[in-house]
């Protein structure tokens, strides 16, 4: 196990710099440089042709869309827009690529030069973004044999279902000053990227999916030093809270290596969910990956007419939407900084009302009884299984009385389930409220004959009796009563 | 009856198939026991579709008969380099590494064959991977010369050129990269065109270098190639670098042959030493029957021709370090070493070590040189600059020549084994032929009689613009006429007997 | 320049071609003739010359984001070397994902 400083001590010794370097897959209907279904799933390689499995012969061509993607999330992230730019292959052999050489771009990214400004426990923080360029994703690799892991597989399995995928890399330049905060910032970049490939509707962004992937490149520079220290870069982190752990662990993990007079390895690492990196390749047997311009594929030239149509589709900035919802909504600043602060939420809610519920609601459900199952699932929200519409839907049923709160959990049982739509559930596991009076006066009746002295109690006047009456009858319902009708027609009876 | 389809051009086979008086069955019959009676010889084809011709044969005879109107190759044969992926039948670009793999896909160039209702033979032999000027370094034997067994067919286009001149096929394709279509043909005294980069799709072609690779026709006829040419031809939105623009009037042009007028370029640094003297006289003979068809001949000087070969090799084996990388024995063809202890690496390792043979190593590795940190800008970037250099050598000469020409090739088809253990001796068999793949335009090669020196054939080539390949066919046709009515046939006459006594 | 047997050995490696210490032997001066041969080119064009890396000045060739249909699984998997679980079955894995 590696040696960690003390947090504060590194701090306290240390700046840290921080570089990020995210991939984002697109969510377009078709694959890169091939016309293959570019959806998620599906039985392996039966999203496959000759261009994607680099059979001898075969060509790629650019999906257009996918340059226009690019253009707008440059532009999103005020970047210029390069006018005449190339494809370059990456040369490199490992199993999930199918040509043994990655298309990508090199030295001519198609957008350069960019900054966001990013919010952070109320203070703000320029990120200066240094290219976003295009490139493809590679195949999936599953490992046989006892761990399931690559080192001590006996073999692999490689499915390119995935292959081909467009992929955006987004970089940044050196990022400096952020102190104590750099975790969180770096953390709160991720979130800011994902919101924003969301509103700009060209990924589905979801890190546990792998839609979004991070390395996370950190130095530390002493402080008071101008120079910048040796970095390592820690690969695929794939959640936020994994962006924080891991930053905040190297910059332990480096704090203690420059504090005890070592010196830090260039190398890259590996996250590991526990709370930890493991080194991986070090920079001395890094491969010379011998780019040149991608032949087969003739150079990008967005006229400025281009440009600037797709300029005019950027959605409104995620910070200008945040305090419009906030006013439509009604919700006060405590209210609203936990929606924010819980990820994912915004867009949600947003869904949500959209789909009909109201703006309290859609809140109550988000941050209340679905963030405690995502929380137990170790999932994002978005990734709980349970959709904006599905919600509204059984904020419905509550409203017309068809369950009650405790019930709707039980529908969103069901729906995580797989049991079909709220309305499915309920019918499928009998969950409406009964309040057909005939069946609960028999009900009550039952309570009022089993209970004789309790009965008479509320008989002479002492009417909060009834709540042990009603819960007999709630009981007897399996709780699929409406327990006002109840009490209501109790106390008719025993009036 | 059979030696007369044998001989007959493929215009005329078309026609006669098309008028219904043969049949397209009988005509693939005609050339399948041609290829059946004389491969042992020559061993142009690696595989011959006999199930798969018949079966397209009767189906264009099906439709003849039904009074469809198809083009005129309908009916016709062709052979086919085996660089071309053709769905279901063996595609080996004459490697080990690919024995014994069936595309999943057909190329688009042999899909247009098809849908013209052309007659697939079969496969025929090259270079590995294109790579050689002899057809020497396939893993499958050598092809041999027709004209003489002894000699080379030229490369890497041998087995296609040597089908020709073997009369076992019409029609032949090929693909040149720094002259696999025009140094063949030259060394066969049969016809090779080059069409314009872009011109032709190379989609399901096997790549060997992309910016340089062209898929071409090759015949015995002017008028047979550039029929085949139109077929061929044409954009394709599989391939990006495909031209979307008609495909100029090749066919009118090779009807036509007037040559009145036309301004003839004779490239000066094309020629001297190391050119042949038999090979010199008869290209010099060429340009003076030429100016007596009313063709000006005038002298330009393409003075960074001389830096073409240097720049070529180490474009062509960067882009080949690349394109060949893909062969590594994970998803098809060979696998060599998979014991179950050995990893990725050392699998793919051994397997490129048995599958490739030593011109394709050597080919890599120097192109893995070029490319390497710390070498780029020296040899990929400088070899880029000199392509610039050239396209201005040639934008500059075609201000002064409507077409340019040269000899083909400095020598004539030389002995099997003569160049094998000497590379740069080889590789300037494409001397003349590598300045048009460099600069992306158009050139063919034509026969111009026989070598004094050797008796062996002798081609010119002619170089155009970008998409005016119709002058290359314009001039071929001329040329075409010339020797005719001077000799009273083509080249390939002469051999026809030979080759046919026995159909 | 000269190409030593331990430069194309790096070489090889990176081509991820195995050679013998004989090959590399036999390969080293032949590679070496030639890259003498071509080595002219990197004196030729001065810093204001262009390079060109596509033969014709083509830009912006796009295809439509339309799904096509992929090839039936037999046909991707028909001429693989080993298969499993309807996957390229590849041996052991000992580098560095990139
Ligand atoms: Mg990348
Ligand atoms: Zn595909």
């Amino acid at each position: 196990m590696d040696e960690l400083m003390d947090y504060d001590d590194a701090m306290a010794a240390y700046d840290p710099v921080l570089g990020m370097e995210v991939h984002v897959e697109l969510n377009t209907a078709s694959k890169m440089f091939c016309g293959c279904d570019n959806s998620p799933g599906g039985e392996p390689n039966t999203k496959t042709c000759p261009v994607c499995l680099g059979l001898p012969g075969s060509l790629p061509v650019v999906n257009g869309k996918a340059v226009e993607s690019a253009i707008r999330i440059g532009l999103a992230l005020n970047c210029q827009v390069a006018p005449w730019c190339r494809f370059a292959r990456k040369n490199y052999f490992y199993p999930d690529m199918t040509k043994n050489f990655q298309t990508s771009q090199y030295d001519e990214p198609i957008c350069f030069d960019g900054h966001l400004n990013l919010e952070v426990d109320g203070r703000t923080y320029r990120i200066e973004i240094e290219r976003v360029h295009m490139e493809e994703d590679a195949g999936k690799l599953t490992h046989a044999g006892s761990t399931g892991r690559i080192h001590g597989a006996e073999y692999s399995l490689v499915d390119y279902n995935r292959a081909g995928t467009p992929l955006m890399e987004i970089v940044t330049k050196p990022i400096r000053g952020l102190g104590e905060h750099a975790p969180a910032v770096g953390r709160a970049y991720m979130a800011h990227l994902r919101e924003l490939m969301r509103a700009l509707d060209v990924s589905d962004a979801r890190m546990e999916a792998g839609n979004m992937r991070c390395d996370a490149n950190v130095s530390l520079m002493p402080k008071g030093s101008d120079e910048l220290g040796t970095r390592t870069e820690t690969k695929n982190v794939n959640s936020l809270r994994s962006v924080e752990g891991a930053l905040r662990y190297e910059i332990q993990r480096q704090g203690a290596i420059l504090a005890g007079g070592g010196r830090v390895h260039q190398e890259t690492r590996h996250w590991h969910e526990e709370g930890w990196t493991s080194p991986g390749r070090s920079k001395e047997e890094a491969e010379d990956y011998r780019y040149f311009p991608e032949p087969d594929l003739v150079p990008v030239a967005p006229s400025r007419a281009w440009v600037e149509e797709l300029r005019a589709t950027l959605p409104e900035p995620p910070a200008q939407r945040r305090a419009r919802l906030q006013e439509a909504w009604g919700f006060t600043d405590l209210e609203m900084r936990d929606v924010v602060g819980n990820e994912g939420s915004l867009d949600l809610i947003a869904a949500t009302v959209a789909a009909g519920a109201t703006p309290a609601a859609a809140r109550k459900w988000w941050l209340g009884e679905l963030s405690r199952r995502a929380n137990e699932a170790g999932v994002d929200l978005s990734g709980l299984g349970v959709t904006p519409a599905q919600v509204a839907d059984v904020q419905a049923l509550v409203d017309a009385g068809t369950v009650n709160d405790k019930l709707a959990r039980q529908v969103f049982d069901g729906v995580l389930a797989g049991e079909g739509s709220p309305a499915e559930v309920v019918e499928g596991r009998g969950l409406a409220v009964v309040s057909d009076d005939g069946a609960l006066g028999a009900a009550v009746d039952a309570a009022i004959a089993a209970n004789p002295d309790v009965a008479q109690k509320i008989r002479d006047g002492k009417v909060q009796a009834a709540g042990a009456l009603i819960g007999q009858v709630m009981k007897a319902m399996r709780g699929k009563a409406d327990a006002a009708r109840v009490r209501a027609i109790l106390l008719e009876k025993l009036a | 009856m059979s030696h007369a389809i044998l001989t007959a051009t493929a215009s005329d086979l078309g026609r006669r198939i098309a008028a219904r008086e043969l049949t397209a069955v009988e005509v693939a019959r005609a050339f399948l026991d041609q290829i059946e009676r004389t491969n042992a010889e020559v061993n142009s084809f690696l595989h011959v579709d006999t199930e798969g011709a018949l079966a397209q044969a009767a189906a264009v005879d099906a439709r003849l008969d039904a009074g469809e109107a198809l083009g005129p190759l309908a009916g016709v044969p062709v052979a086919v380099k085996d660089l071309f992926c053709q769905e279901g039948v063996p595609t080996t670009a004459s490697s080990r590494i690919l024995e014994g793999w069936r595309p999943p896909y057909s190329s688009t160039i042999v899909q247009r064959l098809l849908d013209a209702g052309l007659v697939l033979l079969g496969k025929t032999n090259l270079d590995e991977f294109a790579m050689g000027s002899s057809t020497e370094t396939s893993a499958f034997g050598p092809t041999h010369n027709p004209w003489d067994l002894t000699r080379v067919p030229g490369g890497s286009g041998g087995g296609s050129a040597a089908a020709l001149a073997a009369f076992q096929a019409p029609l032949a394709i090929g693909t040149d990269t720094g002259g696999s279509i025009r140094q063949p043909a030259s060394v066969t005294g049969t016809v090779g065109v080059k069409p314009t980069y872009g011109a032709a799709s190379r989609y399901g072609v096997i790549a060997m270098a992309s910016s340089l690779d062209q898929p071409g026709p090759c015949a015995r006829t002017v008028l047979d190639a550039a029929l085949l040419h139109e077929v061929m031809c044409g954009h394709d939105p599989m391939d990006s670098t495909s031209i979307d623009a008609p495909v100029p009037p090749v066919v009118d042009a090779a009807r036509s042959g007037d040559i009145s007028g036309l301004r003839v370029g004779v490239v000066k640094e094309l020629g001297g030493e190391g050119y042949e003297p038999g090979v010199e006289q008869r290209f010099r003979e060429a340009l003076a029957l030429l100016e007596g068809a009313g063709a000006e001949i005038v002298e330009v000087s393409c003075p960074n021709f001389a830096y073409g070969l240097g720049a070529y090799y180490l474009i062509m084996p960067s882009e080949v370090s690349s394109n060949l990388a893909r062969y590594d024995g994970m998803r098809y063809g060979l696998r060599v070493g998979d014991d179950g202890v050995r990893g990725t690496e050392e699998v793919m390792a051994t397997t490129r070590a048995v599958g490739f043979g030593d011109e394709v190593k050597r080919r890599i590795i120097l192109g893995t040189y070029a490319l390497s940190s710390g070498y780029y800008d020296a040899f990929y970037g400088s070899a880029q600059k000199v392509r610039t250099l050239i396209s201005r050598d040639f934008d500059a000469a075609f201000e002064q020549a409507d077409v340019l020409v040269s000899p083909s090739t400095p020598f004539t088809a030389f002995g099997i084994g003569e160049k094998l253990s000497d590379p740069l001796a080889m590789y300037k068999s494409d001397l003349c032929t590598i300045p048009t793949n460099m600069a992306g335009n158009t050139a063919g090669s034509f026969p111009c009689g026989l070598s004094p020196d050797d008796g062996l054939p002798v081609g010119v080539q002619v170089m155009a613009p970008p998409l005016a390949d119709d002058r290359v066919y314009r001039f071929g046709a001329a040329l075409e006429r010339l020797y005719a009515e001077r000799d009273g046939g083509l080249l390939t006459d002469r051999i026809a007997e030979r080759w046919t006594q026995e159909a | 320049m000269a190409l030593s047997t331990a430069d194309v050995a790096r070489l090889a490696e990176l081509a991820r071609i195995d050679l013998s210490p004989h090959d590399l032997e036999r390969l080293a001066p032949q590679l070496d003739v030639i890259l003498d041969a071509v080595a002219s080119v990197s004196e030729v064009a001065g810093a204001d010359v262009p390079p060109t890396s596509h033969a014709l000045p083509l830009t912006n060739v796009f295809r439509a984001d339309l799904v096509r249909p992929s090839l039936p699984a037999e046909a991707v998997l028909g001429g693989a070397p080993a298969v499993e679980d309807e996957r390229f079955r590849v041996p052991r894995i000992l580098g560095e994902e990139q």
